[in-house]
């Protein structure tokens, strides 16, 4: 379970950006995941709150956006929606050189600073 | 302080900054990495221990790197080839990350290495979102775990460069039906190579060397659809810290408010 390195990630780029802007709480910190970023949201979710404590972010919440996985043949250019297990054979052309429009990501979107550090949550 | 701030940020970015940073490090001085993942029992140390034999023999200067949760055991396999072996203890940790690799290979790494064989912690989940900086990531599984492995574990078969079966030996007793585990791997990662070996008997032997040897040489390494993201725009950090917004609405933005998500994909891993 890798989720705990990603949170730790997170908590780590989210507390410089903090630093850097003088900010003394983290209201919410909001993440995009995409279908194949091999992450578990849930996981995840868990590992935030351990990886936030006694940090800027104390008692911050996770909100994390699921991205769809999207697909686009670069010689035909046929898109669509690889699914899970991802089929990522051009399903118009047969092709095997298409690129990933979306579902990839792992990114942190937007910070919702606080006037201070939050009441951990139960 | 209150507001928000568009931060943008690759939660990975900073292994990807590493990894790159390494990948040419590695390769100003004539070594290439190859990585191994796979799962434990898979057959990796065997397969690596008889490439690394067949180096040692035709004088190729290569070496590898071994990481487990514990135990000695599979370096102490690979070091009785005669080549420079460095066990690594992750402490639990579930897979290697590029900082990582780099801190294990200061001072250890023969300069005249050609090839670095990194064999990863046996796990087929966690160290396919990390790039350690290889120019060649290779993805085992043997013939006994199943046809459907491909499919199970789209990441680190859809990332993979070369793909390479072990323990074909068995593949009879263990009624492994080929053909289904290539339709498999062809779903989640088109186009790559899938090498069937037994250490054993010695199908397939050195040709894990020699791609890695040709990846050294300038041959370009297979692109997996899964690594191929659309080209991601600059990036322009943006604090929305003032609420409401210094500029009136009226004048044209710079930037748009909404932000598809197709506009930001994480940058390519590879």
């Amino acid at each position: 379970m890798h989720e705990m390195s990603i949170a730790a990630a997170v908590v780590d780029q989210v507390a410089t950006a903090a630093a850097e802007r003088g900010a003394t709480g983290v209201a919410a910190v909001r993440l995009d995941v995409g279908e194949l970023a091999g992450v578990v949201p849930r996981a995840l979710d868990f590992c935030f709150s351990l990886a936030c404590a006694g940090t800027v972010l104390e008692g911050a919440l996770l909100i994390t956006r699921s991205v769809p996985a999207r697909a686009r043949c670069e010689p035909c250019g046929t898109q669509w929606a690889p699914g899970l297990p991802p089929d990522l054979r051009c399903p118009g052309c047969g092709g095997a050189r298409a690129e990933l429009l979306t579902g990839r990501e792992l990114q942190i979107r937007e910070v919702e600073w606080a006037p201070g550090p939050l009441p951990v949550h139960g | 302080m209150c507001g928000t701030a568009d931060l943008r940020q690759a939660v990975l970015a900073r292994n990807d900054d590493s990894a790159r940073a390494l990948r040419s490090e590695l390769a100003s001085r004539g070594t290439v990495a190859v990585s191994l993942l796979s799962s434990p029992g898979s057959g990796k140390t065997a397969l690596l221990e008889a490439e690394l034999a067949l180096a040692h023999g035709r004088g190729v200067p290569v070496a590898a790197l071994t990481a487990d949760l514990a135990t000695e055991n599979d370096a102490r396999r690979l070091a009785r080839t005669g080549v420079p072996v460095q066990q690594v203890f992750t402490d639990g940790l579930c897979h290697l990350e590029a900082v990582m690799l780099r801190g294990y290979l200061a001072g250890w790494l023969p300069p005249d290495t050609r090839v670095l064989f990194v064999e990863n912690v046996g796990n087929l989940v966690c160290p396919a979102s990390y790039d350690l900086g290889e120019s060649l990531r290779v993805t085992l599984a043997s013939v006994t775990e199943g046809e459907d492995k491909p499919l199970k574990y789209p990441g680190a078969f859809g990332l993979a460069q070369l793909v390479v079966v072990t323990k074909t030996d068995i593949a009879e007793a263990v009624e492994f039906d080929r053909n289904l585990f290539l339709r498999n791997v062809d779903r989640v990662n088109p186009g790559v190579e899938v090498v069937f070996t037994s250490a054993r008997r010695g199908q397939g032997a050195g040709v894990l060397l020699d791609r890695a040897l040709a990846v050294r040489d300038g041959a370009k390494a297979h692109r997996p659809v899964m690594s191929r993201t659309a080209e991601r725009p600059p990036v322009h950090p943006r604090d929305h810290d003032s609420v409401p917004h210094a500029h009136p609405h009226s004048v044209p933005h710079g930037h748009r408010h909404d932000h598809p998500v197709a506009e930001h994909p994480v940058a390519d891993h590879r």
